[in-house]
């Protein structure tokens, strides 16, 4: 091609496809072929379609994502391990009018602060959560996480998770969908351009209820940690369709509105 | 004058924090504190203030919820007692090293473990010291009345934004569970979203252009010791400005008395008895316990025969008054444990036997 060919493409009305300007420039820390990076793309594209930046709050937890403020363009907090709902509790309860969101990985959120995703969630607050659940504990080197399949084998699980000893995978999205707090539930995954679009379709509905109040939107992101399984990331998103989407199938759990209150009052009646 | 009641020293810290325009209250039931939440409850704040109150699923909620408020500019605080603010160190920390301003209320009760419901001041080296991770200190203010848990819910705010440092009002069983003539504070509107950006908007996450963050993190060690070297230089900071203490007829004493919140009180009470003896002693009474007194009771400890320190704990800041005086006075200890409270007579017996007639 050309130079002169390459000038009549490159013209703005040919654009198809950009960063979203609420990504920041610094460059990210993710190992290739980790699902983080695109997750935070769609956040980043939703908050920017709907023009919501500076009525928007985010909360980072521990683990690999804890530096999500470096790259998505909001406020930020940054949370104790597995607190994130806590602070996500108060700031949308302080600031009703604001836009608030959680992203947590799975050893954040299903572990450490498995009480403050299901109190949160049953309690109804009027927030997003995003859930990163690649089986793993990424940041510290590739331990066992509550949502690591049996047999798989982790840093902590050298000869593969043994139930005996380590207990069950925990869906946790599934016990999420069945508190009356919560409106819309959802499992999606980011490693094909048509699970990319539908898991962003997911994250516009779920800032969207927010701004109808309808409760709280959790969204499971089923996600590859090449790094921590020691295999390459064309690999790990073979083996995640394989193994974790079994375990863990995509879809939507819950689509409605949280609980009626006056439905709960006829025990005391 | 201000409105006066008879209050129970729990409900005085829920009406305080109503009228000193608090944005949100976050707390979990334990003794001897749960009156705190539950006048707020009753009160229904919300309705007249839009001040938010949230029953937590824990203390270790709370405080995170806490951490959540504090980091939009909120007046946010939570109550608790010892088993509790034990669980809420974590979070303290967190709050301490992100430089957030908030109010944390422990009416503390007997330990270890679970202890025992009674009042003790077992807490002291756990809110003096840091009692989190890490190289922090917060504000710790004693209130030794009803009166005063009135009062230092307004200044525990004021000093906690003005330094962006947690504020502890370390108070105990039997000032939180005591009835008391207050004269309550005067109604101060919450800040407006205007004001409060005004005030904290650099730092503040209200949502904002500003890509504001709030964070304790810092994996780079050449910054994170310049972010301790700067936290060391406002403790110093507090150090030097905010020390509050109380003298009590020390003009002439030869012996002292040093005591906090309850203990306090009695020791008035035995000093009046020592003085019908003709025993003069006075008291010295830290009102902040961090930052401690310390050149204060240095200046009229050394002028003393000798000090007791009387404490409901095994005698935790024993060595807070043995370190100001360089031990160059005799220093004894004078406590109670497990929820009991000296009496009058048995703290004046104590200083004739370890100091007077020695």
């Amino acid at each position: 091609m050309t130079d002169q060919e390459l000038k009549e493409i490159m013209k703005p009305e040919n654009i198809v496809y950009k960063k979203s300007g609420l990504l920041r420039d610094n460059i990210m820390h993710y190992c290739p072929g980790c699902s983080h990076g695109v997750t935070h793309k769609l956040i980043a594209e939703v908050i920017e379609e709907l023009g919501i930046k500076e009525q928007t709050i985010g909360i980072s937890p521990v683990g690999c994502s804890v530096f999500a403020y470096n790259y998505i363009d909001v406020d930020w907090q940054e949370a104790a391990h597995g607190r994130a709902p806590a602070l996500a509790t108060a700031v949308k309860r302080l600031l009703p009018d604001k836009y608030v969101f959680t992203y947590q990985g799975d050893g954040d959120l299903a572990s450490i602060g498995a009480a403050e995703i299901l109190h949160a969630c049953n309690r109804g607050e009027n927030i997003v959560c995003i859930f990163v659940n690649n089986a793993i504990y990424g940041m510290t080197g590739g331990q066992m996480a509550p949502t690591t399949l049996v047999g798989m084998k982790t840093a902590t699980t050298p000869y593969g998770r043994n139930v005996d000893r380590n207990g069950y995978p925990m869906k946790i999205t599934e016990l999420i969908a069945q508190l009356p707090g919560t409106c819309y539930v959802t499992r999606q995954s980011v490693e094909t351009p048509a699970a990319v679009r539908k898991t962003k379709q997911a994250i516009k509905k779920a800032f969207l209820n927010q701004k109808e109040k309808k409760g709280t939107s959790f969204i499971e992101v089923v996600s590859t940690c090449n790094s921590g399984w020691k295999i390459d990331p064309i690999k790990a998103n073979k083996w995640m369709q394989d193994h974790l989407f079994k375990f863990y199938p995509l879809g939507d759990l819950k689509d409605s509105v949280k609980d009626d209150p006056e439905s709960y009052k006829q025990y005391i009646e | 004058m201000g409105e006066l009641r008879l209050m129970k020293g729990n409900e005085v810290i829920a009406e305080a924090a109503i009228r000193a325009g608090v944005d949100g209250y976050f707390g979990y039931p334990i003794t001897p504190q749960s009156e705190v939440m539950e006048t707020l409850m009753i009160r229904k704040p919300w309705e007249e203030t839009g001040m938010v109150v949230l029953q937590a699923e824990s203390e270790v909620a709370s405080i995170n919820m806490v951490y959540g408020g504090a980091s939009c500019g909120k007046k946010v605080m939570t109550s608790s007692s010892s088993p509790g603010y034990s669980l809420m160190q974590e979070g303290i920390s967190y709050l301490a090293g992100a430089e957030l301003p908030c109010v944390v209320v422990n009416v503390s009760r007997g330990g270890p473990g679970l202890g025992t419901i009674q009042p003790s001041q077992a807490d002291y080296l756990q809110v003096t010291k840091g009692g989190g991770h890490g190289d922090y200190h917060v504000i710790a203010l004693a209130p030794n009345s009803v009166q005063e848990m009135n009062d230092f819910v307004a200044l525990a705010f004021d000093l906690a934004f003005k330094y962006r440092i947690p504020a502890v009002i370390l108070s105990d069983g039997a000032i939180g569970q005591m009835m008391e003539k207050v004269e309550l504070s005067d109604f101060v509107p919450r800040r407006t979203e205007e004001q409060i950006r005004k005030e904290c908007g650099d730092w503040c996450t209200l949502g904002s252009n500003r890509h504001n963050v709030v964070t304790s993190l810092e994996l780079d060690s050449t910054i994170m010791e310049e972010r301790n070297v700067k936290l060391l230089k406002k403790y110093e900071e507090i150090s030097k400005n905010e020390v509050r203490y109380e003298e009590y007829m020390t003009e002439d004493a030869e012996y002292l008395f040093v005591a906090f919140g309850s203990c306090s009180r009695i020791c008035k009470k035995s000093i009046e008895m020592a003085r019908e003896k003709g025993i003069k002693v006075g008291l010295f009474r830290p009102i902040t316990l961090f930052p401690f007194p310390t050149q204060q009771l240095k200046v009229l400890g050394q002028k003393m025969k000798g000090i007791m320190s009387v404490e409901m704990n095994v005698g935790q800041m024993v060595d807070d008054v043995r370190l100001a005086v360089e031990c160059k006075v005799p220093v004894e200890f004078k406590g109670r444990y497990g929820g009991i409270i000296p009496s009058p007579d048995e703290v004046l017996q104590a200083l004739e036997e370890k100091l007077v007639r020695k």
